[in-house]
């Protein structure tokens, strides 16, 4: 089997790729998260606001 | 040579990457011992008298998720130099290398603030001061101070991983409540047969990373004494919660019957002292204990969380 193998520089920019990427995607999730939470604290007040 | 055409792979080289990738800080979570301490906190949670809001319920967990994690990380920052020496820990991202004992201290110190901070303005204080208390206890107490030198290290530390079901309970209360104590009672009673009989089939590993686990400083002899004086102590205990009316007798029945099991696999370390028999008999305790507490946990779920619950006193009238 002929093996074509990625150089280690470009293993490791892959990786720091994917790290990046789940960063990324823990702070939406975070953002998400304070904001259901917010919202459910609020309760029906949320539309309580002067227009 | 060959006149075919040989197929490529594809796949990435590994040998001399120095970066560490996503599974690398996943594994510094220690995810088994997280999935654990979620269910004891949803446990926790749910048996609470309160009805906690869904959305508030699961941010609590994820909170409590990532304090768990935060922990296992500073654990291996700081016990990377015996992780190496120990065949079931060597694999570790920090003693292989593949994450530096730095990265690992800042990820552990950012997620635990994280984790109590967002407790705290998320669900309540009370709930954020046990997560940092359990934190701290796991980190400071039993890793730094108890693990490298004293044989009880297991016993007193065990308290981190009995909190968790409190932590669930304060983030539905906003209190510690009685039944909250008992459930870390059985936790903490819990810890001690279950970590050594693991300690006995490993004990050449504790021995050589100079780790005074109970069966390297005692003995095996005492350690199946102790195995069985805690087994003795925690199956009673462990039925406590239907005395005080906290569980059904759903759970009154699976705790004596999963209890006796406990209790008759102690016996059998207790008295098979040599060779592959009484290996066997610890590996056999070790895997039970971790389905005991399943067991009884997941039925305290089901009562209050599913229903219906019968008490003991509609029986006994």
């Amino acid at each position: 089997m002929m093996n074509i193998e990625m150089e280690p520089v470009q293993v490791d920019e892959k990786k720091r790729r994917q790290r990046s990427v789940a960063i990324a995607w823990a702070i939406v999730a975070l953002i998400v998260l304070f904001f259901i939470v917010t919202l459910v604290q609020l309760g029906a007040n949320v539309f309580n606001r002067p227009l | 040579m060959s006149d075919t055409i040989a197929p490529i792979d594809f796949s990435l080289s590994r040998r001399h990457s120095a970066e560490a990738g996503v599974g690398d800080f996943i594994a510094l979570l220690k995810p088994r011992v997280m999935s654990l301490v979620v269910f004891t906190a949803l446990v926790g949670m749910v048996a609470a008298p309160t009805d906690l809001n869904p959305v508030i319920g699961i941010a609590a967990l994820i909170c409590i998720a990532v304090g768990a994690g935060a922990s296992g990380a500073l654990n291996m920052w700081y016990d990377a130099d015996i992780d190496a020496k120990m065949q079931r820990t060597m694999g570790r991202p920090v003693p292989m290398g593949r994450i530096k004992p730095g990265e690992a201290l800042g990820f552990g110190l950012f997620l635990s603030a994280f984790s109590v901070l967002t407790l705290g303005l998320l669900v309540n204080w009370m709930a954020a001061a046990l997560l940092a208390l359990t934190i701290s206890f796991y980190v400071v107490i039993y890793t730094m101070w108890l693990k490298r030198t004293t044989p009880q290290n297991i016993v007193i530390g065990g308290a981190a991983g009995a909190f968790p079901p409190m932590v669930g309970w304060a983030a539905a209360t906003g209190t510690v409540g009685l039944e909250s104590i008992l459930l870390f009672l059985i936790i903490f009673l819990w810890t001690p047969p279950h970590f050594w009989a693991l300690a006995l089939y490993r004990s050449r590993d504790y021995e050589s990373a100079g780790i005074p686990m109970l069966p390297v400083v005692a003995g095996g002899g005492e350690t199946r004494r102790q195995i069985l004086l805690y087994s003795l102590v925690l199956v009673p205990v462990a039925v406590l919660p239907v005395m005080m009316g906290f569980a059904g007798l759903l759970y009154g029945f699976v705790s004596v019957t999963a209890g006796a099991m406990f209790l008759f696999l102690a016996v059998c370390v207790f008295r098979s002292r040599e060779g592959r028999k009484a290996d066997l008999a610890a590996r056999k305790l070790f895997r039970y204990s971790i389905f005991y507490l399943f067991i009884i946990f997941a039925t305290l779920l089901v009562e209050h969380g599913v229903g219906p619950m019968w008490p003991l006193s509609g029986v006994t009238g």
